[in-house]
């Protein structure tokens, strides 16, 4: 049985105006049936006594209209939890924010964001918002955990015109579990307005193959195809690309990707998995060997192997396979130097689209971002796609840098790759 | 399944007000107070949102049923505008305590001791676009597993190489209220059904898989004109086709897009982008162009939320405002926005009932409902034939925008070459990006064969969802960046 409970509160300004607040606690209640081997899971917010034995007894006849399924069940094995006072996983004063210093945050932003360039025309928004939440998770093999997460960020949309109405914009944030941490409003401000600033002017530009630098913005998302690659789910399912693939050689040996669910206050961090196991640190890359797919104890029944307590879970469904914190970790190159080894190719700053087939590793996104000449950025290109395969893709990662930034649960740094498919005019 | 549900014998708008009244004691006058609570520091307007869910859903695998899940989740949602400016707040607690301290909450957005007058409210009644006689959360768990059953055996029969077949049949039926500070009180009840076959297609070592669905606002009438075999067949000869799928054409070139899924380019190139919110904030590539060309004179675009039965439809809108049908662009021009109550009173128009909200957790907004384009004059066989070379676009897995470039996407994942007029080859998955005026200038032919894509659509903003149909006849777009890997 699992227990969700938390709070939200968040502010929105633009262009200085109060544009929403909103504030609100709720909780909610799941839980798993097994019975005889047949699942079912429910979920409900209504607490009250009767409610709730109502609740159980209609989830337990739910679990007839199931089949036995010999790979259900709890784990056997690997319950415990990390002593959460070593995670730093709540930030105690992230409630003292009043809505009066929530909106000066964000306004602050905001206006950093138009007085860093005049050519900043307009604004998306900037917002400031933080969640607590607490966790309770019990099983009848004896397991009890609670856990308490904080989390906040402030985060900014800013535009600039450019012909034929177009706008350019593009938005910054920081975000972190403790606010003492955010990076400060002026920052957050200014880089959003560089960057939508220097998108003005944008074109398309011919069809080729070429090499790619991949900002973080960007290359955290190719982490997580991997990592959604290598999810056990798809293992039993006989639909990843990774199939075959435990133990070869197939990346480039810069590639060294972990999911670290131990790493002190950080956003994905936790002291217990979605079933009540241990939190540990998995390899899913050492140095282009793909080490191993991430299980939960169904995946891990169904293919014969162990859980990498890899299990989350969310109050509505049963547990499934995700990630904690996911690394690409950090190689030695500056960005600097990852950008001046091109002399004819594509900045990515921006993916548009879901057009990525994990069976078979076919990757086909929208794009936008600057065309690099002779080393240095030199304008900027939108409207385009990029297209490969993942296969490909890992093994052609030529430069991993040293910049990484944990503003999110999935990080990675800026990466060279020998080349993909630009296609534009 | 015994009852937290509501046991009600009819399914309608009253069905949903005498729910909240009768389990919860929400009447007109428990609504007259929060309403004063809300406006208590001097709102301009504050409306009340109440919601009753109710979801069943069974997950089928390896030709057996893996999980059966549901639940049900209530609740409040209080809104408070004081000029541009949201106060929101919720609560899933319906006690008369926990509502008043959420509207308590909302009202803090303002500061003013000009308090508003008492509220009178009075019942309307909306149009009745999706009754049906049961909701399939009502019919036993047996007629639903047969018509599981049908599907896996149609797919595994398709072809030898279907190793694999996944199943989902998802349920709800949600009561909804909505009481505001002018005087309305409306209420609806949605029913929404949801089913979806995936095949895994296996030759060697070759893999593929392909997803097909669909559903709507129905019972389980809904197979009646959609037997799952076909949807099962049509997943399963998918994948089956991918299997021979060469490398798709990157570059600029003609293609084709057939009729139905397709309208999944113009909920992206034009629908998000006409939400009257963006055009309000000018942060859309079309703010300031009614009256302007926007598309092809060949272009008709609607948003119509009153298409019996289907996906995106609504009866009310969730801030209590009528569906209507709007025409986006007639002829190629643009004629307006899709409006909520904040954009409707800054445009100085009627709201166009597009204020949709994901749940009471979320504020509404200017959404979609169900987009398409009218038909034309050109028959299918004209437009394939008159490409040399391009591509012929059938099945979509889905779409993203940026609202204030303008610039689209949408992932073709049943996709075929055009050689010399005729459909040749079919292509791995590939994305298409455009930019929203630009192609729909490119749109040269217009089928005459309209078609309303299935029920599987769902479309996501700011982090809210909301079930949308879309729809379109065949259509050609002379030139858009496909994004292949064959030069």
């Amino acid at each position: 049985m699992l227990i969700g409970a938390g709070t939200e509160f968040s502010v929105t300004i633009r262009k200085q105006e109060v544009e929403n607040i909103v504030e609100a606690s709720s909780r909610a209640l799941g839980l798993r049936v097994i019975k005889g081997g047949r699942v079912a899971v429910s979920y409900s917010s209504d607490f009250t006594p009767d409610a709730l034995t109502q609740f159980v007894a209609d989830t337990v006849e739910r679990a007839a209209i199931s089949d036995v399924d010999e790979a259900a069940g709890l784990p056997d094995e690997g319950y415990g939890q990390v002593d959460p006072a070593t995670l730093n996983l709540l930030d105690p004063d992230i409630e003292d924010m009043d809505g009066d210093r929530a909106i000066e945050l964000a306004r602050r932003c905001e206006q950093a964001g138009f007085d860093a360039d005049s050519r900043i025309s307009n604004s998306g928004g900037a917002g400031y918002g933080y969640n607590t939440g607490l966790r309770v998770l019990v099983n009848t093999r004896g397991f009890s955990g609670i856990s308490r997460g904080s989390g906040c960020s402030l985060s900014v949309e800013l535009m600039a015109d450019d012909a034929d109405g177009k706008k350019q914009n593009d938005y910054w944030y920081t975000a972190d579990r403790f606010f003492k941490n955010l990076e400060s409003p002026e920052s957050v401000g200014k880089k959003a307005a560089e960057r939508a600033v220097r998108k003005i002017g944008a074109r398309k530009v011919p069809t080729r193959e070429v090499p790619v630098v991949w900002d973080p913005m960007v290359s955290r998302t190719l982490i997580g195809l991997l990592a959604r690659s290598a999810s056990g789910e798809l293992l039993y399912r006989r639909s990843s690309f990774f199939l075959d693939m435990e133990g070869q050689q197939i990346g480039s040996p810069l590639l060294n990707v972990v999911d670290d669910p131990l790493m002190p206050g950080k956003l994905g961090t936790r002291s217990f998995d979605g079933e009540g196991l241990i939190s540990k640190k998995n390899e899913l890359f050492r140095e282009g060997t793909f080490v191993q797919f991430l299980l939960d104890t169904y995946t891990a029944r169904k293919t014969g192997r162990a859980s990498t307590h890899s299990a989350v879970r969310g109050v509505g469904g049963t547990p499934s396979v995700g990630t904690s914190n996911l690394l690409l970790l950090p190689g030695s190159s500056t960005p600097g130097e990852i950008i001046a080894s091109v002399s004819d190719g594509l900045y990515l700053t921006e993916l548009l689209g879901f057009g990525d087939n994990l069976t078979t590793g076919d990757f086909s996104r929208g794009a936008a971002g600057l065309w690099i000449e002779n080393g240095q950025l030199s304008y900027p290109v939108s409207e385009i796609n990029v297209s490969g395969n993942l296969k490909d893709m890992i093994r052609d990662i030529e430069m991993v840098g040293n910049d990484i930034d944990y503003r999110s649960s999935t990080v990675a740094p800026t990466i060279l790759m020998k080349r993909l498919m630009v296609s534009g005019l | 399944m015994g009852s937290p549900s509501p046991q009600l014998s009819d399914y309608s708008a009253e069905s949903a007000r005498a729910l909240f009244r009768t389990r919860y004691g929400v009447d007109e006058r428990v609504l007259t107070e929060l309403l004063e609570v809300a406006l208590g520091r001097g709102g301009d307007y504050a409306d009340l949102y109440f919601e009753h869910r109710q979801t069943s859903s069974i997950a089928f695998e390896e030709s057996k049923v893996k999980t059966a899940g549901g639940g049900i989740t209530q609740g409040l949602g209080v809104r408070v505008l004081s000029g541009d400016s949201t106060g929101y707040a919720y609560t899933e607690d319906l006690s008369l305590e926990s509502m008043r301290q959420a509207a308590a909450t909302a009202a803090k957005i303002c500061d003013r001791q000009d308090k508003v007058g008492p509220v009178d409210i009075a019942e309307a009644t909306g149009p009745d676009r999706y009754r049906i006689q049961k909701p399939s959360i009502e019919i036993p768990s047996a007629e639903k597993l047969a018509i599981i059953r049908r599907a896996d055996e149609a797919a595994r029969a398709y072809d030898p190489s279907i190793t694999r077949v996944n199943i989902s049949f998802v349920e709800e039926v949600k009561h909804v209220m909505v009481a505001t500070s002018d005087g309305r009180l409306m209420a609806d009840f949605q029913p929404m059904l949801r089913f979806n076959v995936q095949c895994l297609s296996e030759v060697g070592n070759s893999r593929q898989t392909a997803v097909d669905g669909g559903g709507g606002r129905l019972g389980m009438e809904y197979f009646v004109d959609h037997p799952p075999e076909a949807i099962a067949r049509n997943a399963a000869r998918q994948a089956v086709t991918l299997q021979k799928g060469v490398e798709a054409p990157a570059g600029y070139i003609p293609v084709v897009l057939s009729a139905g899924e397709s309208g999944i380019l113009l909920h992206e190139a034009v629908g998000h982008g006409l939400e009257a919110d963006f055009n309000r904030k000018k942060t859309s590539n079309y703010s300031d162009r009614v009256g302007q060309p926007v598309a092809s004179e060949l272009c008709t675009v609607i948003d119509d939320g009153t298409i019996n039965h289907s996906r995106g439809t609504i009866n009310v809108d969730d801030e209590g405002n009528v569906a209507k049908k709007n025409v986006l662009i007639e002829n190629g021009v643009l004629q307006g926005y899709l409006q909520d109550r904040i954009s409707a009173k800054h445009f100085g128009v009627e709201a166009s009932g597009n204020g949709r909200r994901e749940s009471f957790r979320h504020y509404p907004m200017p959404r979609m409902t169900n987009t398409y384009m009218l038909p034309g004059e050109s028959t299918p066989e004209e437009i394939i034939k008159s490409v040399k070379k391009g591509l012929y676009a059938k099945a979509f897995s889905g779409g993203q925008v940026n609202i204030s470039k303008g610039d689209f996407v949408f992932s073709v994942t049943e996709g075929y070459l055009i050689e010399d007029g005729e459909v040749t080859h079919p292509v791995k998955n590939v994305n298409i990006i455009g930019n929203g005026p630009d192609t729909l200038s490119k749109v040269t032919m217009v089928g005459n064969d309209f078609e309303l894509s299935d029920g599987r659509w769902t479309c996501g903003k700011d982090g809210q969802s909301v079930p949308v149909g879309v729809g379109m006849p065949t259509v050609l777009v002379s030139g858009i960046t496909v994004g292949g890997t064959q030069r």
